[in-house]
């Protein structure tokens, strides 16, 4: 087991696109750090890197304390699990498992004993004499799990091993997962465009956009901290809204209604100049039917009246789409990347017009078209800077 | 619909027949021929009306050096076929894999090179091959049949190469495999079908040749089977060797037969499914 640490890293191809600028990540002893961003964001690229797959431009790779950047992938002891699995299809599921530690001169005893050991954890005891052709799916990934965990290595690469599987079992191997690296307690990077393995599994979390690191954070501070407007929007689901605003002394100006603002939240954004242009970020779980919130929650936030355009009920909560008047946001580079993520189909409504995701609680009686009141957690609001994206902060 | 699939299958059957027929009349033959006495052998006949071996006798009885040219036909070839196997892998291997100027040229010069004629090097070739004395020896043929057949395989095993997922050597290479272990327990076993499509025709293109064994040699040191068919004399001048051909002709379509058979059966496709995805 070994920490690993990323120094100042570039990938710079020979035709000269930069895949991964200046990526300082320290990944501690036994943890499990996730990459995740939209693709071509590098993740990859820089998981490889580690990999020992793919050369280092510049800056410097250490495992363990030793720089591996002109080590070969088999002399760093790091284990990869692919997201094609890469099974051997000649092998059988034994075989596969053994085949590092075959390479390794490993005597047969012990072979055998780690193997069982692997397939054991795995639950692959009674299918190691199969050729991967005729396992399933979530097989054929437990097998890739069991040819990486069979070393005991210093590490744990993950390129997206769940993303083959569907999505009942992903949940299932996800679980999983996180049970195998809790219980090896090995190092161990995973990299996923889904935010929502990333919420689940990491101990901590590096978002990166464009080769770049947006912030490096526990799931939960990155929900309630995002640093900017991109790792705002990826975080969460569905995700969160953006309206313009301005700043007023206390006053928030959003569209809809006007938001005094909380001690903690000046506190939190520190001070803004007046007018301004910010963009403000709430989540959809930050609303609320306003008939829901009780009395002594309410002072928190404010309520305005709209009229909802489209309501899903998903059974423990609602859905709901409204729209408000607002002037196209100027989009900065991470909005951009953002609606690139999300497939370019992101909801914007009819011309001036922003449409606001909210979740309510089931009891509410919300319908399409009717006027309602809605009230809007002040406490949990975000502000970025519309020009830089960043999230404003007294710090 | 039942009438028109009825059609179908009746004029199936009819096309069957009818390229088997093309295909194998000849072959028919010239078995029928080599099993036909000496005095019948121009009795325009398909069914021969004396059956006898003799002919087979007469080419195994080894004055007519048959035994041995079937021993350096076999040689050669096989050599031949097991020297461009093992090139060729790596080579096409390297130019799968590796990325480096002047790849495509490579590609394009090995192929132009095996459509080059041979007719128009042997002569210079004879020369050479005299001065350097390479001529009439084992190594003044398998030298340039490698050149012809090289370029092929290097063809034939890129494009295997190619459909074997790349995750694969980065998994073996991750499991500490080196870059030639990697290549030999987990490439080569997955591009065995197209190993085995490059060395039947290699070997048959070996086999089959006349015109360098034709002209690089002159002994039964080096000489062919298909030359020495064509050294084939009768018993005196006024002998007809048709017969004592047609065996031989016999003969020398068994070792390639052999090959296919034992080989087709490994040329199975679907060898790397199950290697990704599910």
């Amino acid at each position: 087991m070994a920490d690993i640490v990323l120094d100042g890293v570039y990938k710079t191809y020979s035709d000269g696109y930069t895949a991964v600028k200046d990526l300082n990540l320290e990944i501690g002893d036994g943890e499990f750090m996730i990459l995740v961003g939209p693709s071509g964001c590098g993740k990859s690229t820089a998981l490889n890197m580690i990999a020992g797959l793919e050369d280092i431009s510049a800056g410097e790779l250490r495992i363990g304390g030793e720089v591996v950047n002109k080590k070969a992938p088999r002399d760093r002891d790091i284990a990869m699990v692919f997201q094609s699995y890469a099974l051997y299809p000649h092998m059988t599921v034994r075989d596969n498992i053994a085949f590092a530690l075959k390479l390794a001169k490993t005597p047969k005893e012990e072979i055998d004993r780690k193997v069982q050991e692997a397939a054991d954890i795995l639950d692959l005891g009674q299918h190691l004499e199969r050729k991967p052709a005729n396992l399933s799916g979530g097989q054929r990934q437990r097998v890739a799990m069991g040819r990486a965990i069979v070393r005991s290595p210093k590490a744990f690469l993950m390129d997206e091993p769940l993303s083959n599987l569907d999505a009942k079992l992903r949940v299932q191997m996800r679980a999983e997962v996180a049970r195998i690296q809790h219980r090896l307690n090995t190092t161990t990077v995973y990299v996923t465009h889904d935010q929502t393995e990333a919420m689940t599994l990491g101990d901590r979390v590096a978002i990166m956009l464009s080769g770049e690191l947006q912030q490096v954070a526990s799931p939960m501070e990155l929900y309630n901290n995002p640093a900017n407007l991109f790792v705002a929007g990826f975080i969460g689901s569905p995700g969160m809204n953006f309206l313009p605003a301005t700043l007023d002394g206390d006053t928030a100006k959003l569209p809809m209604v006007s938001v005094k603002l909380p001690q903690e939240v000046r506190e939190r954004i520190g001070r803004a100049e007046p007018g301004k242009k910010l963009i403000a970020g709430i989540r959809p779980e930050d609303f609320e039917d306003a008939a829901q919130v009780p009395a002594e929650t309410r002072g928190r936030g404010t309520t305005f009246q709209t009229k909802f355009d489209l309501v899903e009920a998903m059974g423990a909560e609602f859905y709901v789409h409204f729209g408000v008047k607002a002037d196209q946001m100027q989009g900065s580079a991470q909005m951009d990347a953002l609606m690139e993520d999300q497939g370019g189909i992101a909801e914007s409504g009819d011309e001036g017009e922003a449409v606001v995701v909210a979740r309510l609680s089931a009891e509410s009686r919300a319908t399409t078209g009717e006027p309602t009141e809605v009230w809007l957690d002040a406490t949990k609001m975000h502000f970025f800077d519309a020009d830089s994206g960043r999230a404003l902060s007294s710090k | 619909m039942t009438e028109s699939t009825q059609r179908q299958k009746i004029l199936w059957i009819l096309g069957t027949i009818l390229v088997l027929f093309y295909a194998l009349i000849p072959v028919l033959w010239i078995i029928s021929l080599s099993l036909k006495d000496p005095t019948t052998i121009g009795d325009q006949k398909f069914f021969p009306t004396k059956w006898t071996w003799d002919n087979y006798d007469a080419v195994f009885s080894g004055g007519l050096g048959f035994n041995h040219a079937l021993f350096n036909s076999i040689g050669i070839a096989m050599i031949t076929t097991l020297i461009a196997l093992v090139f060729a892998s790596m080579a096409a291997y390297a130019i799968t894999r590796l990325e480096f100027p002047g790849k495509t040229l490579i590609l394009a010069g090995a192929l132009a090179i095996s459509m080059f004629p041979a007719i128009s090097i042997v002569g210079g070739l004879f020369n050479v091959w005299r001065v350097v004395g390479l001529y009439d020896t084992w190594p003044g043929l398998i030298l340039p049949y490698l050149s012809f057949s090289l370029p092929l395989s290097i063809y034939i095993l890129s494009a295997f190469f190619r459909e074997i997922p790349w995750d694969l050597e980065k998994a073996a290479q991750m499991d500490g495999a080196t870059g030639a272990q990697a290549f030999r327990r987990v490439i080569l076993p997955l591009a065995m079908p197209g190993v085995f499509t490059a060395g039947i025709l290699v070997f048959i293109s070996a086999w089959n040749d006349f015109l360098f064994a034709n002209v690089l040699t002159s002994t039964d040191a080096s000489r062919t089977a298909p030359v020495a068919l064509s050294f084939f004399r009768g018993a005196s001048q006024f002998t007809d060797p048709s017969g004592a051909i047609a065996a031989g002709a016999v003969i020398v379509t068994i070792p390639i037969l052999i090959m296919v058979l034992i080989f087709q059966r490994r040329i199975v496709s679907g060898l790397t499914s199950g290697a990704v995805k599910g």
